[in-house]
């Protein structure tokens, strides 16, 4: 890891958004190019998402992480959002409960690693069945905390099934992280373990379309 | 008294005591469950206290276990504080939209009364109804959301982590508020009947928050607000990690932890070793697709890796179990415990997992 990662990443940790801003600076400074600085917040927010899993850091410190490096993206690369836009529509939502921190994290992450996504917030299953197939969305992110909205993305999959549409499913929450079966139970496509997982899986669904 | 001839009440303190008593006790903290029992909707059971306190006494003769946990659902306390609940036909009721909808609304809040909200006067109705049943046989669990933990459904999580981080003076604010309410509830539980309060505050664990900070506010707020309950108290993290902040823990006064399933029960137990008695950790997302068989190895994993000695319960590691956990998979769990849990534990040193 360079001393820039390394300042970033404790920056982020320690939730000093002043010093990881000026980490950012400093490296535009230096001429590193603006897709190189992208991947050293998408690469940092993964480690920190790793350092969750093995319990090394905390989910507050994650999320804010993440809603640092959001902020630093619309701050720093004001021009850079267009660089890695999905080719598919993508939309997130949190289905039935009003838990919004795991849906902020992985937004953040998107956003942060320049993936462009609509947001749908709380929404119940009719809904978001509704509106994936009036925005043609191709990738849908669900984020549940609660066992029950976990098992009802099953109800998700099938009244978008019946009508015509087979967007990818990416789902995450708690009780996919307590039962590694859930996610194929339910009809999901892959589920991610970490914010930084979700990034690699819309890009491999990305990547295996072009 | 023999060790043979304990009820669940001296099981459990013997336990508590970080000796042996007859066998391993187990908490089945089971809840929606009795809206089955009584053949009604979950919204219908939890309307009325004669209901819980019925569904309670039958779920402990079906499962027998060892305590009774007349919990309603944690959203209960939202109620009190004017918030919306939203009921499901298979599931705990949830929190609605936060009713701190911005940060201003924190200043000039003031505590809800206990005697003033008639869904916490059931639960208090509810545990004085057990109470008068079973007497001082059978611990009956009274429940609390810590002043840390429950701002996540009075504000929102994201909101939450960002007061906690960024707004210290409204944080201090609604910490003082809510340990004003969470003390007033958990004593009326007490003087209504509970044997003891399960203090659930799962954002002071190292999964959601880090021990620096956890020692700056959950911690603090954990030791005030228990010093000033009259009764026993469990500490339940909701399936959070706890190693990393034990030491801490055993200095707020409580007397119970709960385990994580991602954290090794044996080093959790170790740990505790006669400072707390250790609650878990059975995983209950994933016990509703178990079957007979795999909920006794679940069992037997958890009797060998923390039951000798004493100061272990056997529970599941969220303090809730799922609605979609079938009977017979409880009763195993329940068979498992009682074939497997007869102190001595002599089968443990050749048991290989």
């Amino acid at each position: 890891m360079t001393t820039v990662e390394k300042r970033f990443e404790m920056a982020l940790l320690a939730v000093d958004r002043v010093v990881a801003q000026e980490s950012l600076i400093e490296a535009k400074r230096a001429k590193i190019p603006n897709n190189h600085l992208e991947h050293l917040i998408v690469s940092t927010l993964d480690r920190i998402g790793q350092m969750w899993l093995d319990g090394s850091v905390s989910l507050s410190q994650v999320y804010m992480s993440g809603r640092i490096c959001e902020e630093l993206v619309e701050n720093i690369f004001p021009y850079a959002e267009t660089d890695q836009k999905p080719s598919r529509k993508m939309a997130i939502a949190v289905l039935e409960d009003y838990h919004m921190l795991g849906k902020r994290i992985v937004y953040s992450m998107l956003k942060s690693a320049g993936l462009g996504l609509l947001d749908y917030g709380h929404v119940e299953v009719e809904e978001i069945v509704h509106r994936v197939i009036e925005d043609d969305i191709q990738i849908l992110l669900i984020s549940t905390l609660m066992l029950p909205s976990a098992l009802h993305i099953k109800d998700v999959r099938t009244l978008l099934r019946k009508s015509g549409h087979e967007p990818k499913i990416i789902v995450g929450g708690a009780p996919f992280r307590f039962d590694d079966q859930l996610w194929v139970e339910v009809g999901a496509d892959a589920m991610g373990r970490t914010a930084s997982d979700a990034v690699k899986i819309v890009n491999s669904i990305d990547g295996g379309d072009r | 008294m023999t060790s043979s001839h304990m009820n669940s009440m001296q099981r459990v303190l013997k336990t508590l005591s970080h000796q042996e008593p007859d066998r391993v006790p187990v908490f089945l903290c089971v809840t929606m469950h009795g809206a089955k029992e009584l053949g009604l909707t979950i919204e219908e059971y939890f309307s009325k206290a004669e209901n819980v306190a019925e569904g309670q006494l039958r779920m402990r003769k079906k499962y027998d276990h060892d305590c009774l946990y007349p919990f309603f659902y944690g959203s209960i306390e939202i109620e009190a504080w004017g918030g919306e609940v939203v009921f499901h036909d298979d599931g705990p009721p949830n929190s609605g939209l936060p009713f701190l909808k911005s940060l201003n609304n924190i200043k000039g809040l003031q505590p809800p009364r206990v005697m003033e909200c008639r869904r916490l006067l059931e639960v208090l109705k509810t545990l004085a109804l057990l109470k008068e049943r079973v007497g001082d046989e059978v611990p009956i669990i009274g429940v609390v959301m810590s002043p840390f933990s429950v701002p996540v459904m009075q504000m929102g999580f994201d909101n939450y982590i960002e007061l906690i981080y960024e707004y210290h003076g409204l944080f201090e604010q609604l910490m003082r508020v809510n340990e004003e309410f969470c003390v007033e509830w958990a004593n009326a539980q007490l003087a209504a009947g509970a044997t003891a309060i399960c203090y659930f505050d799962p954002v002071s664990s190292p999964t959601i928050i880090p021990r620096d900070l956890y020692l700056k506010t959950g911690f603090p707020i954990a030791n005030g607000t228990l010093s000033r309950i009259k009764g026993p108290t469990a500490t339940h993290f909701s399936s959070g990690i706890c190693l990393p902040i034990l030491s801490d823990v055993v200095a707020t006064g409580t007397a119970i932890v709960s385990a994580s399933v991602t954290e090794d029960l044996a080093e959790t137990k170790a740990a505790c070793k006669g400072k707390l008695t250790v609650l878990g950790n059975l995983n209950g997302i994933e016990m509703r697709r178990w079957t007979v068989q795999h909920a006794e190895k679940m069992v037997k994993d958890a009797i060998a890796k923390a039951g000798a000695g004493g100061g272990f319960i056997l529970s599941d590691n969220h303090g809730e179990i799922p609605w979609q956990v079938p009977d017979e998979v409880l009763i195993a769990i329940s068979d498992a415990v009682y074939k497997w849990g007869q102190y001595p534990l002599n089968w443990i040193n050749d048991y290989a997992g």
